[in-house]
């Protein structure tokens, strides 16, 4: 199957300098943070790849590179095989990129703007793109949309903060479903959640994907999640893809020390009792990355050349890894 | 009907009934407002009409005093004009300028406020900078400055007639800045949640979503300052008009009854100035007490 | 190490009064906490959990109040003890842990300010020996150079290194009893490990019982003896935390397990509890739980069960009613 998602070399550098009159008088040079560095991927049609990583790892900022909430620094993103700079220009086609892809976000209570009706928000996408007209028909659709998950037209009445968290995460996903989209990116969409209304989402999710044929980019912290919801994975650590290949190549054999320090932070819940590394250390400051690999400080396999050269994602194992052990 | 029921179920309204001290500012306040606005209909005589004056009525004092007359109940001026009228029409013309003055500071600084803070960037700095600079000028020197100016700039004989809209925009002007900066803060603030990010997802074009999203999201401040600068905006009319750069005395505010009335105060017209001052000082205060309540009923973190 | 249980917490009820009515937020919770032991107290935002942790160290934000309820140290009363000597208990007998580690450290001092003034605060003992006391705490929760490191500021360490200041902190002056309310929930996954690891190391080998407030079920299976689940605001079910994990008994805590994705067993969909936790004003007559349950009959729906013997746990459910 081919592509339908593709990231090539993408990377993004914020400017994080102080302000210029600060720099001029405390002689400060300007700084800036590589938040994702050549990530490359690719996602096939009707498939969840998830990213995982710990916080500042670029998981996040991979997500809004892809939508267009960020431009990449270097390198290409393509949706259906059309450059996804395209949404920043007017246009028919690039509306419908623009519908194509959309987003589900982390916070339920922030991404619900509180002063619309959530009839309202869920009809944004269809107003904002003339998907339909006539006023009855949008009432019809909005209904539809919010029956898909599990809400009635009634609620459409209500205000956001009249709904419980995952309520408001159910609402979010049928504004997000209103374009009739093919690509959804999903940044944490259950990490504010309860575990039991967690469960609730992620199998909605599932349910539409299902029905609709929908492809995810799931972006999230929690391995367990991502190891329910995904068909691939891949691990990020510093703004760099460090493992990306099939979920059970990469839970069950993992071949980065970082893949296998994460798996082993995960509590025990069934207390079985099974051997593992104790986790040592902390991310470093992204501003000062260590040399070579950038987990070698942190790293039990650490050898010769880890703090020297950078390794190069390759394929070992029926995965893609970046480590020199892995040889 | 729906909206008003859920205001009077909602917690602002019932933070209202749990302060007495509110609830009578706001009656007085209301006095004082149904007063000075339907002066016409009830004010007991109509100062300005030469036919109901006469100078025998001059220089009364109230009318409990030895050489009161019960019609003029605080007393008449030196042309015979019932200070009472005179202060309920006066109150209008304070009113009437000061809320003005608002709106105009209010169009100018929640819309250089909003394009300051979401787009940011150069023009964020432009903007920011001039508010700078106006504020190194305290207030009322500027307003000083553009009424005293604009002034001269009007033809002679249409000064008087034009006064009101010079007196309005130098108010006006002085207040936007207060406006920009809450605006443009809550802007940054808005503007940086997922739900602006996700209506630009959905490609609303920026001006839309500045309008239709941050706008009313922005709003609530606004309401508290506006409220606080009405209180203000009359002082500062009352001390331009005081001055003799504001309302003419063919059209006098509270100002101008009361720099008008000083004149006599060495010469026992008490009431003169009195009267007006103590209207001033009512209207002032009431709308100020009403708003400070309103900046703490609108904030969720006193609640 | 004697049976009597440190801590006691008796049929407590916590109440919120509003204009709108009073509002229940825990409403009869009984459990004990023996000497060394870990409670873990696990449920959804909104059960009470905290509020509980909140009450026992005497730091419920009013309006909230205790209404009825005793809560007894070492067989002591200490919910009704006046500000300052609820204060000097604090610290001394009871230590807190909370979820954010900036809210529990003064930005303005050095960590090592903070910790000799907790430490001269309810110890005995002068300046210097507190100050080396502090560094060896600061060793023992492992902070490298520890002795350069007490001169920092707290916003001079990273997220994890903060929260071990903070355990040192609760641990300076060796209370009996810690309630940490959600340590590890704004960690990364790693340094969650590693605070746990540490956490449990540390109350073995200063035999502090600890209370521990989480949302997390695998932190609890990780760290906690026994488990209180609660839910609307009551104990759900209570038991030896292996039990609960592998044999719930109550159909909340089935479902809550139920929903949690897991390694070992793939399956399609996860098992999902309907519905959201009641809202405080608006809880389900007889057990609160009966509008989300899946074995829900009719007695649920009138009569509100206490906690009965349920196998080797107690579970508030009337499955369990001989």
């Amino acid at each position: 199957m081919s592509a339908f998602v593709t990231l090539n070399n993408v990377s993004k550098t914020f400017d994080v300098s102080a302000p210029w009159l600060n720099r001029v008088i405390e002689r400060k040079p300007p700084s800036y943070l590589q938040a994702v560095s050549d990530v490359s991927f690719d996602i096939r049609k009707g498939e969840t790849l998830a990213l995982v990583g710990e916080s500042g790892c670029g998981k996040s900022t991979v997500a809004r590179l892809i939508v267009g909430l960020y431009q990449p620094t270097k390198g290409m993103i393509t949706v259906d095989g059309k450059d996804m700079r395209l949404v920043d220009q007017t246009g028919e086609s690039s509306q419908a990129l623009r519908r194509k892809v959309q987003m589900i976000f982390q916070d339920p209570y922030a991404s619900l703007n509180p002063r619309w009706r959530v009839a309202d928000i869920v009809a944004e996408p269809i107003r904002t793109h003339k998907l339909l007209t006539d006023n009855a028909a949008i009432d019809k659709r909005v209904a539809e949309l919010l029956g898909y998950v599990k809400l009635t037209a009634k609620d459409g009445e209500k205000f956001p903060h009249q709904f419980s968290g995952g309520q408001r995460q159910r609402i979010s996903i049928a504004r997000a479903l209103a374009s009739n989209p093919e690509f959804l990116i999903c940044d944490e969409p259950t990490s504010a959640l309860d575990v039991s209304v967690q469960a609730q989402v992620l199998n909605l999710m599932k349910d539409l994907q299902r029905e609709m044929g929908l492809t995810y980019l799931f972006i999230s912290h929690n391995l367990q999640v991502v190891h329910h919801i995904s068909d691939r994975v891949g691990v990020m650590y510093l703004g760099r893809i460090v493992e990306i290949g099939d979920k059970k190549q990469v839970f069950g054999d993992p071949q980065h020390p970082y893949t296998r320090m994460l798996l082993d932070a995960i509590p025990d819940l069934k207390m079985t009792g099974k051997a593992r590394t104790p986790v040592a250390g902390e991310v470093p400051n992204p501003l000062n990355p260590p040399s070579g690999c950038a987990f070698n400080p942190r790293c039990p396999k650490k050898f010769g050349p880890c703090d020297k050269d950078r390794p190069q994602l390759i394929q070992f194992k029926d995965r893609q890894v970046a480590c020199h052990a892995a040889v | 009907m729906d909206t008003l029921k859920r205001f009077f179920d909602g917690d602002i309204w019932w933070s209202f009934k749990q302060s007495p001290l509110t609830i009578g500012a706001s009656i007085v306040a209301l006095i004082c407002i149904l007063g000075a606005v339907l002066s016409p209909l009830l004010a007991p005589h109509n100062p300005y009409d030469l036919a109901q004056i006469s100078l025998l009525n001059s220089n009364l004092p109230p009318s409990w005093m030895k050489e009161g007359v019960a019609s003029f109940p605080i007393g008449t001026d030196q042309q015979g004009r019932d200070i009472l009228s005179t202060i309920m029409y006066g109150s209008r013309v304070s009113l009437l300028v000061a809320v003005s003055a608002v709106l105009m500071s209010i169009v100018m600084g929640v819309s250089l406020g909003l394009l300051s803070g979401y787009v940011g960037g150069r023009l964020d700095s432009f903007i920011m900078r001039i508010a700078d600079i106006q504020l190194s000028f305290p207030a009322i020197l500027v307003a000083l400055l553009l009424a005293g100016v604009g002034r001269q700039f009007l033809p002679r004989d249409q000064q008087d007639s034009l006064a009101i809209y010079v007196i309005v925009f130098s108010i006006g002007l002085t207040g936007w800045v207060q406006y920009a900066r809450t605006v443009r803060g809550s802007a940054l603030v808005e503007k940086s949640k997922e739900y602006v990010q996700a209506a630009r997802v959905i490609g609303v074009s920026k001006w839309r979503i500045m309008v239709k999203h941050v706008l009313p999201n922005v709003l609530g401040p606004v309401l508290v300052i506006a409220t606080l600068n009405v209180a203000t905006a009359i002082l500062t009319e009352a001390t331009l008009s005081f001055l003799g750069v504001g309302m003419p005395p063919t059209q006098p505010s509270l100002g101008t009854l009361i720099n008008e009335g000083q004149n006599f105060l060495l010469s026992g017209e008490w009431w003169l100035t009195f009267f007006p001052g103590l209207a001033l000082v009512a209207m002032v205060m009431s709308v100020n007490l009403v708003g400070d309540w309103l900046r703490d009923a609108l904030n969720p973190k006193l609640r | 190490m004697s049976n009597a249980p440190v801590l006691e917490v008796k049929d407590i009820h916590i109440e919120f009064p509003t204009r709108r009515g009073v509002l229940k937020a825990v409403d009869g919770v009984s459990f004990s906490i023996a000497p060394g032991e870990v409670l873990g107290v696990v449920g959804e935002s909104g059960a009470g959990k905290s509020l509980t942790g909140a009450a026992i160290i005497g730091l419920l934000e009013p309006p909230g109040r205790v209404a009825s309820g005793e809560i007894l140290l070492e067989g002591k009363r200490i919910d009704n003890l006046p500000y300052e000597e609820m204060r000097k208990i604090r610290g001394r007998q009871i230590g807190a842990i909370f979820q954010d580690p900036l809210t529990s450290l003064n930005p303005l001092y050095t960590v090592g300010r903070q910790l000799t003034e907790t430490i001269l605060t309810h110890l005995e003992m002068s300046r210097e020996q507190a100050l080396e006391r502090a560094i060896k705490l600061l060793e023992e929760v492992g902070i490298p150079a520890a002795r350069e490191r007490i001169e920092h500021y707290p916003h001079q360490f990273s997220g994890g290194m903060r929260q071990r200041v903070v355990i040192a902190l609760a641990l300076a002056a060796e209370p009996k009893v810690i309630i940490a309310d959600e340590p590890t929930t704004a960690l990364d996954v790693s340094i969650q490990a590693q605070i746990i690891t540490l956490l449990k190391r540390l109350c073995r080998d200063h035999g502090t019982s600890v209370m521990l407030v989480t949302h997390d079920m695998g932190v609890i299976a990780e760290t906690a003896d026994r488990v209180a689940v609660m839910y609307a605001g009551r104990v759900a079910e209570i038991g030896p935390v292996s039990e609960v994990i592998h044999n719930p008994q109550h159909p909340y805590t089935m479902g809550l397990m139920g929903s949690i994705p897991e390694f070992d067993t793939h399956r399609e969909r996860l098992i999902q509890i309907d519905g959201a936790m009641p809202r405080l004003d608006s809880i389900p007559q007889g057990c609160a739980f009966n509008p989300r349950c899946t074995q829900v009959f009719d007695r649920c729906k009138t009569e509100r069960p206490e906690l009965l013997v349920a196998g080797k746990t107690r579970a508030a459910c009337w499955l369990h009613a001989k």
